[in-house]
């Protein structure tokens, strides 16, 4: 089985704290960090691998320094490593994204499965993955916690609902995107490491993936952010006095409207 | 790209500790970018001196905008049963339709869904696209997407709202790209501007840390997700008309490759935490799994449900369906009780847009706090059944 | 302090960092409150390739030296010496194939353990052979085609949860020290059982059990060697293993030493934090500098081993009774400073308080150490 699985780096969210008194983000010593909805994307594709037989290829759209996530997923289980890199990708939103990864998937060539994230957890959005199944065309199913059975033509899956879930049969190719529930990641093995440090990253610019400039990057992206502003600071701040009985009673008494 | 005007640049800083990206560094008293940059705009906005600028953001060909008119909702029905977000968004619809001077429509997708188009128009709705098929009983991205597609195609609204559920979170996605549109996820603010009638669209961004208003000026129709509990729906008023059309589904837009086997509803608390109003949420704090078990106490007391903490669903003391924050859901509720939560960051994304929040933790230090509108130290072994006796107490004067 | 390692040496540190940080601290509780043996860990272990470290790259391994399973086994220990004893003796258990192995024997097993498929044990104390092995009662009798084995063993890490034993058994009671062979007997060899799980004070996570012998009959060419050879094989598989277990040592004193650090700078006495007291700064200024000197002179003697592989019966003495003792006396500091909360299981040094002791009497006791580095000295100064 031909897998692709898209990663992406973020900013790990651990590091990421409001500052209190400037409600700017303290970013100090932020780490960069494989999306952790990605991890368990390339752990289900190494599984898959491990039980058919095949290759797992990771794909990332980002800057050069994304080669980093590339390589961790090399040292858990994967085989090739492409990055598609370019300065004309710069604020592209998720209908340019799912383009520019369209294109690199084109040149990568012929696949089963494709595994995203359910969403990267910098901009939250889980629109990447259906808008790249639909621009190749294939059918995708988002939110799955279980891959119950696999074989070499398709596969039976559970997609989380809100209200339980769904299980759904389907025909490869096809493009999943899953969710945490689905696989405890592994650790990288020694081997893996070290083929991870020496393997050769294929790199792809937007002329590489035959991209149409005015598709790409912040012109291609139909949504535009005209404003960024810190969120109303919204509590009330009621402080209670007296003994831990006294401040129940007024704790029931400020909850009264829910009561 | 993002443009720093050197002779402009007094190299304060302020761009840099602004970027949320880490892509702005002072290199000899002067901004410079690196790659990390989403040209977000953020720098731009806090410049005093105005030396930041994005450029090449105009699109080639700007869209012919006439002739896509109208608000859309998606309205979600499942089981039998419409969605609540459904009614919320014909409540942000019908406002946005009267602002613009234009009709509000309503989409209904589903099997046996009875007098649930009358219910729409109740609530605000003055058309209801209704396709009700026995093929479509079950959800599927494709033949729900190709429905929605097909009609949006037909008749160009202007807006397209849908909840951001499982499901609209799932299939608008695709509907969007197939229609070249922009669409903005998880929205929880939706107003008109005024001077040329576009959508703006906030949403939370960083795990809520920072909010971002989102436009899409050369791209028709402007679809939004939205989060389920923000928006408020109106009154049911039985004197309200309206059409109802029935839309024959297209055979070809029923065939989907990917089959339904079966739709298991969840044994373990049957409950979406999205769609309730209170959620009595437990963390670490709690010691052990059975700490839950005074969780769906107190919640049960208060008519909620449960939630928790990422810490517990991966130590597996509950499901995942319970979690909060950012690997997990986001909520909304009128009232959100944190026990035993530390408040790490990744959690606060996901519920501090809860009406009210009341903290429970031994540690007077705890981040939590400091988002709570109401706090209490200690241990909540103690104060929990104290305050369901309270709560009972309450209740019976 | 920079010990200038490789960058294969920091991959191994990166992988058994993960593995204790996300793996084994947030079970370690849970795993010592069940006496549970912690296969999941093990198993994940065994992914990681960590278990291929000793092995030769010919048979899957990774070809290590002494200071590589060094580095491994210090991050184990940092999070539970219970869960790293019972990887070291899995590797333990091995070493004696490693060492006198014949080609055919080394491909029949090396590979299974270094992938982590089967584990391995080291069978050698008795209930009157422990420190003084020439007390041991085991014996093997060859009869036509197979070894029969009769005696018990006491104190067998990974009894009951490994596949592969390796046993020191009387093969000529005549000869002396001259008369001992070493054996490998299988799970699922007609005769041989294991005895219930011991109750231990600490390593709880681990498996220590007795190994029963009864009319065991196993085929001749599971003989490790040449019969006659099973003390030497013996002493030089402890003379490889012991830097290991200080190892454990380090990563347990650091554990110690990072809980009674952080908990000094939260806790509030008379309205300052304990770790502004010069008494308190004190006590944990001694247990770094200990520690310090524990781990330069183990990465010392490790890398002295891998450079001069005959000649590690001192410094492998030396390094094990340095790190051990440090480890108790760091791990006690540590409940002190932390005071009656230190003395709660709900806080984990009082686990690693109970956990060091045992580092002060397995592979050989600390006072055995001593004799092993005086006996040198006696042999070294005799020379002159």
């Amino acid at each position: 089985m031909k897998i692709i699985v898209c990663i992406k780096q973020v900013p790990d969210a651990k590091d990421v704290r409001l500052d209190p008194k400037t409600n700017t983000l303290a970013r100090e010593g932020v780490q960069s960090i494989m999306n952790p909805y990605d991890q368990h994307a390339v752990e289900e594709a190494v599984r898959l691998k491990e039980l058919l037989g095949g290759e797992v290829t990771v794909l990332s759209m980002g800057p050069p320094q994304a080669e980093e996530v590339l390589r961790q997923a090399i040292s858990c289980g994967a085989d090739h490593a492409v990055l598609v890199s370019d300065r004309a990708f710069a604020g592209a939103d998720t209908w340019a994204t799912s383009y520019t990864l369209a294109k690199a998937v084109n040149v990568i060539g012929a696949f089963d499965l494709l595994l995203c994230g359910k969403q990267a957890i910098d901009g939250d959005t889980a629109q990447v993955g259906p808008g790249l199944a639909m621009r190749l065309q294939i059918p995708y199913v988002t939110c799955v916690q279980k891959v119950r059975q696999a074989t070499d033509s398709g596969l039976i899956l559970e997609r989380m609902m809100d209200d339980g879930y769904d299980v759904l049969a389907v025909d490869l190719p096809v493009l999943l995107t899953v969710v945490k529930d689905i696989n405890e990641p592994r650790v990288p093995s020694l081997k893996g490491k070290m083929r991870a440090k020496k393997v050769e990253i294929r790199r792809l610019t937007a002329a590489d993936i035959g991209a149409d400039p005015a598709c790409i990057g912040l012109p291609g992206s139909p949504t535009q952010v005209v404003k960024v502003f810190p969120p109303e600071a919204r509590c009330q701040r009621a402080v209670f006095t007296g003994s831990l009985d006294e401040q129940i009673k007024q704790l029931v008494d400020s909850l009264h409207p829910y009561l | 790209m993002l443009i720093i005007d050197k002779d402009l640049c007094i190299g304060c800083g302020i761009c840099e500790s602004s970027c949320p990206f880490g892509a702005i560094t002072v290199v000899d008293g002067c901004a410079v970018v690196a790659d990390g940059c989403t040209l977000c705009g953020t720098c731009v906005e806090t410049c005093e001196p105005g030396a930041l600028k994005i450029e090449g953001a105009e699109k080639n060909a700007p869209l012919d905008l006439t002739g896509w008119s109208g608000v859309w909702v998606y309205c979600e029905f499942r089981r039998g049963a419409l969605a609540p977000v459904s009614l919320e968004l014909l409540g942000i619809g019908r406002r946005l339709a009267d602002t613009r001077k234009v009709p509000l429509s309503a989409v209904l997708i589903g099997s046996e869904t009875g007098d649930t188009a009358r219910q729409l128009i109740a609530h605000g709705a003055d058309t209801v696209y209704r396709i009700d098929d026995p093929a479509l009983a079950h959800f599927t991205d494709e033949a729900y997407g190709a429905i929605m597609t097909s009609l949006i195609r037909q008749h160009t609204p202007e807006i397209v709202l849908a909840g951001a559920t499982a499901i609209g979170r799932s299939f608008i996605p695709g509907v969007a790209t197939t229609l070249d549109a922009g669409l903005t996820a998880d929205c929880t603010q939706l107003a008109i501007r005024e001077e040329d009638g576009a959508l703006l669209q906030t949403r939370p961004a960083f795990g809520g840390n920072i909010m971002a208003t989102i436009v899409c000026p050369n791209s028709r129709p402007q679809m939004s997700t939205v989060r389920p509990k923000v928006m408020v729906a109106l009154a049911f008023d039985a004197e309200r008309q309206g059409n109802i059309v029935e839309v024959h589904a297209e055979p070809a837009h029923l065939a989907t490759r990917v089959r339904v086997i079966e739709s298991v509803v969840s044994e373990e608390d049957n409950v979406n935490i999205q769609e309730s109003d209170i959620l009595v949420a437990g963390g670490r704090g709690l010691d052990s799994a059975k700490g839950f078990t005074l969780m769906r106490e107190l919640a049960a007391s208060l008519g909620g449900a449960v939630a928790a903490t990422r810490a517990v669903v991966d130590a597996g003391w509950i499901g995942y369906p319970h979690q909060v924050g950012q690997t997990g859901k986001t909520v909304a509720p009128k009232l959100y009780i944190a026990c035993g939560i530390s408040g790490a960051v990744q959690h606060v994304a996901g519920m501090q847009s809860a009406e009210t929040i009341v903290a429970i933790n031994r540690d007077k230090d705890a981040p939590i706090f400091a988002v709570a509108d109401f706090g209490l130290v200690g241990d909540l072994y103690e104060i929990v059944p104290k305050l369901l006796t309270e709560i009972e107490e309450r209740r019976k004067s | 302090m920079d010990y200038f390692l490789s960058e294969e040496q920091k991959m191994i540190v990166e992988i058994a960092r993960q593995i204790t940080d996300e793996r084994i601290i947030p079970q370690r509780a849970e795993l010592d409150e069940n006496d549970a043996f912690p296969r999941a860990i093990l198993n994940e272990m065994a992914q990681a390739d960590l278990f291929g470290i000793p092995i030769p790259e010919e048979f899957g391994g990774f070809g290590g030296g002494c200071l590589d399973i060094v580095l491994a086994l210090e991050q184990l220990g940092r999070g539970c010496i219970g869960v790293g004893t019972a990887f070291a003796a899995s590797s333990l258990g091995v070493y004696p194939i490693l060492i006198a192995g014949s080609q055919e024997m080394r491909e029949k097993y090396l590979s299974d353990v270094a992938s982590g498929r089967k584990f391995a044990a080291f069978g050698l104390t008795e209930a009157n052979a422990g420190s003084d092995a020439s007390g041991i009662q085991t014996t093997a009798v060859l009869d036509g085609d197979e070894w029969v084995i009769n005696g018990t063993k006491q104190w067998i890490t990974n009894g009951g949860e490994a596949q592969i034993y390796t046993i020191v058994a009387i093969t000529d009671r005549s000869r002396g020290a001259r008369g001992a062979s070493m054996l490998v007997v299988e799970e699922g060899d007609p005769g041989f059982s294991c005895g219930p799980k011991e109750k231990k004070m600490g390593i709880r996570s681990s498996s220590t059990t007795e190994l029963i012998f009864k009319d065991c009959r196993i085929p001749k060419d599971r003989l490790i060697g040449r019969k006659g050879t099973g003390f030497i094989t013996v002493m030089k598989t402890l003379d490889s293993s012991r830097p290991g277990i200080a190892a454990l040592g380090l990563g347990l004193a650091q554990g110690a030493l990072d809980e009674a650090a952080t908990y000094a700078k939260q806790r509030v006495q008379f309205g300052k934090p304990i770790i502004a007291f010069q008494a308190v700064q004190h006590m944990l200024a001694d247990m770094a500098i200990q520690l310090e000197a524990a781990r330069a002179l183990v990465y010392g003697a490790a890398r002295h081993i891998d450079a001069h592989p005959n000649d590690m019966s001192k410094v492998s003495s030396m390094c094990k009774v340095f790190a051990t003792d440090m480890a108790m006396k760091v791990a006690t500091d540590a409940v002190q400073v932390m005071g009656g909360y230190g003395y709660m299981r709900e806080y984990p040094v009082e686990k690693m308080m109970r956990d060091a002791k045992i580092l002060q009497i397995y592979e050989g006791t600390n006072q055995i150490q001593r004799n092993v580095v005086g006996q040198e000295l006696n042999k070294e100064y005799g020379r002159t």
